[in-house]
C-alpha cells in the first residue's frame, strides 16, 4: 500500500450542497463523503448525484476521496457503488463490516463497476469500518481480505452500542476494540483509523483522546467537524528533536548510499531498519506541519 | 421522456438549489428565483435545460429556487429531480452521470 499521511478523516454529509463543495478547503488528509447515515432514504439518490457531480467538477486538492456508501444489504447499495467508481472515488468505505466475505462481495461489485465504465480492474480502494464486537473479533480476516484493502476505522457509536454500554469519558469501553483494529490494521500493512469525538463542546476530552490514540500508533482519527483538523495535526506533530534526529538518519542514509556502503551508521553505531521507517514517518509529518522546508531543513519557530 | 409525476429535488440551504419538475407541453419553461438571476440566470437555465436534454425531456415545467450553486449543484439536483419525475429512481440513467 501506498504510504502516506492519513492523520484526519473529515466526514462531509453528502446532500449537503455546501459542505460538499468546500470540503477541500480545510486542509483534512483524508474527505469522506458520506452516503449513509447523514443522508434521510428518501434522499439517498439525491446524495448520491450530488457527491458523484461535484466529484467531476470539484478541486479537492491532495485529499485522499473516499465515500462511505450505505450497507451492502440495503437497496442502494450497489447503485452508490457504481456511482462512485464511474466518478473516479479512490476509496469506498464499507460500514458495518463483519466478515471477510462483505468486503469481497464489495470488491466484487467494484470490479463489476470498474468494468462497465472501462477503469483499470483494482484501481478502485476499499476499506472497513468496524462497528460491532463481531466485526472487532474478525479485524484480521477483514483486514486482509483484499489488496484494495487501505484501512480500517472504528465506528463507536453502534460498537458501544452492540457492547452494551456507551461512551465514557476516558474511553476505556473502547481499549480492546481499539488494540483489536489497530493490531489487524498493522498485521496487514494497512491505515487504522479512530472513531469520531462528537461532542464539540468537550475540547479537552477531544485533546486527550486524540493523544491516547497516537499514543496506540493510530494513524489519525475521524473528524465531524473542520475546527478538529488543526488540534489532530497539532498532536501528531512531531518535537524538535524528533525532527533534528530524523534528520540526521536521513543524512546517514545519504551518506551510505554515497559510499555504496549497504550499512546505514549515525555517531558510530548501525540505524536499523525501524528507526529508518520511524524517521521516514516523522519527516512526513514535519513536511505535513510546515516544520521543514523543501530542502529538508528545520524551520525554527 | 414524459414526465409522470412532479417531483422536487434539492433544498433552500445555502450553496443548493431546489429543482420542481412537472408536466408540461410547450417545452421547457423554467420559472427562476435566484438573487443572481441578472448575472447568472442564463446560466443556470442552460445548465437545467442541457441536463434534461439528456434525459430526453422535452416538455417540463421547471421552478427553480436557486441559493448560490455551482453548476455541479444545479446539475446533480437537476439529474434526481428528472429521475424522479420520470419514476426511474432506482435505475439511474449511467450515460447521463
Amino acid at each position: 500500500m501506498e504510504e502516506r499521511l492519513r492523520r484526519t478523516m473529515m466526514f462531509v454529509p453528502g446532500n449537503n450542497a455546501g459542505m460538499v463543495k468546500d470540503a477541500g478547503i480545510y486542509g483534512a488528509d483524508s474527505i469522506m463523503f458520506d452516503l449513509e447515515d447523514s443522508v434521510s432514504m428518501d434522499q439517498k439518490d439525491a446524495a448520491r448525484m450530488l457527491v458523484y457531480e461535484a466529484l467531476q467538477t470539484q478541486d479537492y486538492g491532495d485529499a485522499e476521496l473516499v465515500v462511505r456508501v450505505n450497507g451492502i444489504d440495503t437497496p442502494y447499495f450497489r447503485n452508490d457503488v457504481f456511482a462512485m467508481v464511474k466518478a473516479g472515488i479512490q476509496v469506498v468505505r464499507l460500514p458495518k463490516v463483519e466478515s471477510a466475505q462483505m468486503m469481497l462481495d464489495l470488491v466484487k461489485v467494484v470490479e463489476e463497476a470498474e468494468k462497465k465504465f472501462n477503469i483499470p480492474v483494482g484501481t478502485t480502494h476499499v476499506m472497513a469500518a468496524i462497528e460491532s464486537a463481531r466485526g472487532v473479533m474478525k479485524a484480521l480476516e477483514i483486514a486482509e481480505s483484499t489488496d484494495r484493502m487501505i484501512g480500517l476505522a472504528l465506528s463507536a457509536e453502534d460498537y458501544t452500542t452492540d457492547m452494551k454500554t456507551h461512551r465514557y469519558p476516558d474511553g476505556a469501553e473502547l481499549e480492546f476494540a481499539r488494540n483489536m483494529i489497530l493490531h489487524a490494521a498493522r498485521a496487514a500493512g494497512i491505515a487504522a483509523f479512530d472513531t469520531v469525538f462528537t461532542n464539540m463542546n468537550d475540547i479537552e476530552g477531544f485533546q486527550r483522546e486524540t493523544e491516547h490514540i497516537h499514543q496506540l500508533g493510530f494513524d489519525g482519527k475521524s473528524l465531524v467537524n473542520p475546527r478538529q483538523i488543526d488540534w489532530v495535526n497539532k498532536v501528531y506533530e512531531p518535537s524538535k528533536a524528533e525532527i533534528e534526529n530524523a534528520l540526521d538518519v536521513e543524512a546517514a542514509i545519504e551518506e551510505a548510499h554515497e559510499k555504496g556502503s549497504g550499512v546505514i551508521s549515525m555517531n558510530g553505531q548501525m540505524v536499523d531498519r525501524p528507526v529508518v521507517l520511524r524517521a521516514q514517518r516523522v519527516i512526513r509529518l514535519a513536511k505535513a506541519s510546515g516544520l521543514i522546508n523543501e530542502d529538508g531543513e528545520y524551520i525554527e519557530e | 421522456m414524459e414526465i409522470k409525476q412532479t417531483a422536487l429535488a434539492g433544498t433552500l440551504e445555502s450553496s443548493d438549489i431546489q429543482i420542481t419538475l412537472s408536466q408540461g407541453n410547450e417545452g421547457i419553461q423554467i420559472d427562476l428565483d435566484s438573487s443572481v438571476e441578472a448575472l447568472y440566470g442564463p446560466q443556470i437555465k442552460k445548465v437545467i435545460t442541457d441536463t434534461l436534454a439528456a434525459y430526453d425531456i422535452e416538455n417540463a415545467k421547471v421552478k427553480a429556487v436557486d441559493k448560490g450553486a455551482l453548476d455541479c449543484v444545479i446539475k446533480a439536483r437537476t439529474m434526481a429531480a428528472a429521475q424522479r419525475a420520470l419514476g426511474t429512481v432506482d435505475k439511474p440513467n449511467w450515460e447521463v452521470l
